[in-house]
């Protein structure tokens, strides 16, 4: 019998996603994949599996959905208004999606980007390695009302764990990298980006996300002629009229609009996650802090199973559990986390 | 800043975000410099080193994904010197297996609206425009932006116009357009700061087809103009009425 999930409604963005696919970027594929990659990480801690596996990711809305049969679920991300038949569940948790039931996701409350990941993991047929959808590279399609997803076995584990988020939902400090083109722009140009807040602009999506300045826009020397040249997702491109755009997963590979420094794989998700109108501060760190930075991200990743918790379940309190500060109640509180 | 501006003595090897490297091979488009850019990127990719997770080339530049974790950035820039200085890079020859097309394009009308102010800015009429753009041999110098897109060159030099200061929204697939003396052809509906110029049904990129991106770095491209209601009838045809012949 085939183990499915399948779709009653369903926001606009939601799509499958994964790590990502490398080895197409010379072929002008850009490697893609989930917007904010610890909430993968999160999901497959929490499920017990590898952080490989494919999720659903839901920008803004998430849908209703129906199991054919008992599954494991983990929700993670951007913090949404979830309900299984009517009563309220905890989000950063798993939970038993009983057979039949309907698991409703609401809009996000905080974060842009949730993720729905299902034990054993979605099953797909593979594009250019990868089920991720990539819908600048015309690769998958995001989720229509009806769709049924096929989800690999489960090799069981438990349910009802909690894990505490880090604050990439609601940080506005984003930290940046000088990049090969930094030095097109003037120190002046340089202390202004570091100085003023930019504002995250509602338009914002998996390819880019724009940035108003507080004052007036930025400016490198010439910048309109230079030779279109490689881009790496977090490059802080500054258009024309002097608008930053910071380029995300689903970024073009290469453009010739001059950019100003490379955001830390780290903060990216930050940056994914910010609301609309959030003002973000950007900061220069050296080469050398960058990777230390990543290398705590990278251990903080590989211990997210180690910092579980037990989900308090209190029938007196289940129904706002939403709003229920769970945190300092279960949190040992001696987080090493940068 | 660890990086200043200066003038570079190229080859360079820069970083570009924490996970990148960026081997450039000159600040300006040049034939050697792309030559040096395709044939470094091939060697790069034999080496076969670990830690690598993706190697491409663009147009004067070849850039590595790494995990800095796993390879510090150190031992990664001294391995591309010594690659670097191992041959004469920008006497490479074009990639083997190179292929001539000839893709038909409706130049100008209401699908390609820009062609005037294109032509304006290059110092040319609309006919002369035409007449250059069509008699241009041009070369696939890199695949890049978007899937299978390529970045067509080197124009004569009256097309080294500028890209506009705002981008224009929702140019379409198969759209040709022009500056900096490159055209390129989009893959996929795309906003651009380059002028269209004219329209093709050419579509680039086949995720489902066997062989999905259709042009090749190395590959010349020649552009003929077609009627608008020539262009109509092609729309079922994923080759956009395109022919290639093997250069020998």
């Amino acid at each position: 019998m085939s183990r499915t999930l399948t779709t009653h409604r369903i926001g606009p963005a939601v799509t499958i996603q994964d790590i990502g696919r490398l080895g197409y970027i010379g072929e002008g594929v850009s490697r893609g994949g989930a917007a904010d990659r610890l909430a993968l990480s999160e999901g497959a801690a929490l499920l017990g599996q590898p952080d490989t596996l494919p999720a659903l990711e839901m920008m803004g809305m998430g849908g209703e959905f129906e199991a054919s049969e008992d599954m494991r679920i983990a929700l993670t991300g951007a913090e949404m208004r979830a309900t299984i038949d009517g009563s309220p569940v905890v989000w950063n948790a798993s939970h038993l999606l009983p057979a039949g039931a309907r698991l409703s996701i609401g809009p996000a409350i905080t974060g842009c980007y949730g993720y729905l990941h299902l034990a054993g993991g979605i099953s797909g047929a593979a594009e250019l390695g990868s089920v991720a959808a990539h819908l600048a590279a015309g690769l998958g399609r995001a989720l229509q009302a009806g769709d049924t997803l096929r989800v690999n076995a489960d090799s069981g584990g438990e349910t009802g764990h909690f894990l505490e988020r880090d604050d990439r939902l609601t940080g506005t400090e984003i930290r940046m990298v000088a990049s090969y083109q930094t030095p097109l722009f003037a120190e002046n140009e340089i202390a202004r980006f570091q100085s003023e807040a930019l504002i995250k602009d509602a338009r914002a999506n998996r390819m880019g996300v724009r940035l108003n300045p507080s004052t007036t826009g930025f400016a490198a020397e010439d910048g309109r002629n230079i030779v279109s040249d490689s881009i790496m997702p977090g490059d802080i491109q500054i258009t024309g009229d002097g608008t930053p755009f910071v380029l995300m997963t689903e970024c073009q590979t290469t453009g010739g609009y001059p950019r100003i420094g490379t955001v830390l794989p780290t903060d990216l998700a930050r940056v994914a996650q910010a609301a609309p109108g959030a003002p973000l501060r950007f900061r220069f760190v050296t080469l050398e802090e960058a990777v230390e930075i990543e290398q705590a991200q990278a251990s903080y990743r590989a211990g997210l199973r180690q910092r579980l918790r037990p989900l308090i379940r209190d029938p007196h309190k289940i129904a706002n559990l939403l709003s229920y500060q769970l945190i300092s109640g279960v949190i040992a509180g001696n987080e090493e986390y940068v | 800043m660890t990086q200043t501006l200066q003038k570079h003595v190229f080859p360079v090897i820069r970083t570009a975000g924490v996970t990148g490297m960026l081997v450039s091979f000159d600040d300006r488009l040049s034939e050697p410099a792309n030559r040096a850019a395709l044939s470094f990127a091939a060697a790069v990719k034999a080496q076969g080193w670990d830690g690598i997770e993706d190697v491409s080339s663009s147009l004067i530049s070849v850039c590595l994904n790494f995990d800095p974790l796993h390879l510090p950035h150190a031992d990664l820039q001294a391995k591309l010197e010594q690659l670097l200085q191992s041959q004469d890079w920008y006497a490479s020859d074009l990639p083997n297996g190179r292929r001539l097309w000839r893709i038909p394009a409706v130049f100008g009308t209401d699908l390609a609206p820009q062609l005037e102010e294109a032509a304006t800015a290059a110092g040319m009429s609309a006919e002369e425009a035409v007449t250059s753009l069509t008699s241009a041999r041009t070369r696939v110098q890199a695949i890049g932006f978007a899937p299978g897109q390529p970045y067509l060159g080197q124009l004569p030099e009256a097309w080294d116009i500028p890209r506009q200061s705002q981008l224009t929204k929702d140019i379409p697939q198969g759209a040709l357009v022009v500056a900096i003396r490159q055209l390129v052809l989009f893959a996929v509906q795309a906003q651009t700061g380059w002028r269209q110029v004219g329209q093709t049904a050419v579509k680039l990129y086949q995720p489902r087809a066997a062989d999905p991106f259709m042009l090749r770095p190395g590959d010349e491209v020649m552009f003929h103009a077609m009627s608008r209601e020539e262009l109509a009838n092609m729309q079922t045809d994923p080759m956009g009425g395109a022919t290639s012949e093997v250069l020998s």
